[in-house]
């Protein structure tokens, strides 16, 4: 329990658990709002919700590892060792996603590419053979 | 003489650096370090899972929408979006305050303490796979989305549906509305039967369907697929393509697969949670843990465990449930 006394941890996880319950209220209402589900016609950006979604849900995780987990009290050697590692999900995270979206840029482009038309030119008395998909099989 | 000398050198160098070994550096015992180091490879699984989630979700034109995919609520109620899953995180958030609960009166010594907590921590986690349950049961059975079909579609440009006699006088929709796909003949009949006036304004435009389709084939307003799924034909009024017949498609199909597993695995951590809680329980109700006279530092243990399943919730509430 650290430095705190039975009845300061008690009164201290009522009130995580009440700040826990208010951001999650917050997050549900922030998230109808932003697709226009509580007032007509009342969008916000993705981006803006977004943000403020993983904002909030950073600050949850942080207080259930700290508060509840009692990551606040251990030794910082030990913290570190826990929490360092996880900084290289940043890098998975930004290289995963930007991979994900040149995807779908790529699928684009090849979509367009399908469609263009383009008229072979068979030049006379020269026997030729249009390649189709089936002679790479 | 030489050896005391050594010793000394020893003592001070102890009090210089915790790294000189004779005490734990971590202030932490064996176990409670390695339930911290497991708890973080489980973060990077977890968090393995969640990166293809939004790998794959970044690489599509369109994804499910999860306020409409996620909408119904037990009793018949549909177009409540995001309600049940609201439920669920409160009742996981509840079952993490019991368990600290549990975990303070277990350094009090107090064992009576620990074992009621335990209990309703234990009830928490059964609340919270009973509300899944019904969750996968509503997905899998009644809106017939498995590991391979996902029947939540997106349309992509403004368009009429045709009605039954093959004219483009149907309900209108935006582009990026949300339809689910239903399936024809007696299947879908029975899902809504228990219902009410509610469940046929679930799925926008879909206010009759499944019963003039025989089977599989191509009709004037729909093309039922060999799984039976009704894909609707509409006008497209805008674009580029605007004139032009369409039908409807299933959504992208990696939408089931990545939902069943990561909201099972997360699942299996729970179920999981549930049985070590039991056993702990009951091992603290006979007083074994009283017996070691370390402040319950087994509640402890199976405390940070069942925050790591609540703190993963956050995420997967995020990633699937908000954005």
């Amino acid at each position: 329990m650290g430095h705190l006394t039975y009845e300061e941890s008690k009164s201290k996880a009522n009130k995580i658990i009440i700040i826990l319950g208010i951001i999650t209220i917050f997050e549900v209402v922030f998230a109808l709002m932003g697709k226009g589900y509580i007032i007509e016609g009342l969008h916000f950006p993705i981006a803006i919700t977004g943000i403020v979604m993983i904002v909030l849900s950073l600050v949850k995780a942080y207080l259930i590892v700290y508060e509840f987990m009692h990551m606040k009290y251990e030794a910082p050697a030990l913290v570190k060792t826990v929490l360092l590692p996880t900084l290289l999900l940043i890098w998975a995270v930004i290289a995963f996603f930007w991979e994900g979206s040149f995807w779908k840029n790529r699928r684009g482009t090849a979509k367009m590419e399908n469609s263009a038309q383009v008229k072979p030119v068979v030049p006379q008395g020269v026997e030729t053979k249009l390649l189709t998909t089936r002679d790479f099989d | 003489m030489a050896t005391d000398t050594l010793v000394h050198e020893n003592t001070e160098a102890t009090d210089k650096s915790a790294w000189s070994g004779g005490k734990s550096p971590f202030k932490a015992s064996y176990g409670k370090l390695m339930m911290w180091y497991f708890l973080l490879s489980d973060a990077f699984t977890f968090a393995g899972f969640l990166i293809a989630y939004g790998t794959l979700r970044f690489s599509m034109p369109t994804w499910p929408v999860p306020d409409f995919v996620f909408s119904s609520f037990p009793g018949g109620f549909h177009e409540k979006p995001l309600y049940f899953v609201t439920l669920m995180t409160f009742i996981l958030l509840a079952s993490s305050y019991t368990m600290v609960r549990a975990v303070q009166e277990g350094h009090q010594e107090n064992k009576n303490g620990v074992v009621v907590w335990m209990f309703w921590t234990i009830l928490g986690g059964i609340a919270f796979l009973s509300c899944q349950a019904w969750e996968w049961n509503t997905l899998l059975g009644k809106e017939h989305m498995t590991v391979t079909k996902n029947p939540f579609g997106t349309h992509t440009e403004k368009g009429i549906y045709l009605t039954a006699d093959g004219k483009a006088e149907g309900e209108t929709f935006d582009a990026g509305a949300s339809y689910l796909l239903h399936k024809a003949g007696a299947g879908h009949g029975d899902a809504h039967a228990e219902g009410d006036a509610h469940a046929e304004g679930h799925g926008d435009g879909h206010s009759d369907h499944g019963a003039h389709y025989e089977g599989p084939g191509d009709y004037a307003d729909a093309v039922v697929n060999e799984d039976g799924f009704i894909l609707k034909k509409f006008k497209v009024l805008e674009g580029d393509d605007a004139g032009m017949i369409k039908t409807e498609s299933l959504g992208p199909k990696a939408f089931g697969a990545l939902f069943f597993f990561i909201t099972g695995f997360h699942g299996f951590h729970v179920l999981s949670g549930v049985v070590f809680l039991i056993i702990i329980m009951v091992n603290s109700g006979t007083g074994l843990y009283t017996k070691r006279k370390n402040g319950y530092e087994m509640v402890e243990k199976i405390g940070l465990y069942w925050h790591f399943v609540d703190l993963v919730w956050v995420f997967v509430f995020l990633v699937f449930y908000l954005l």
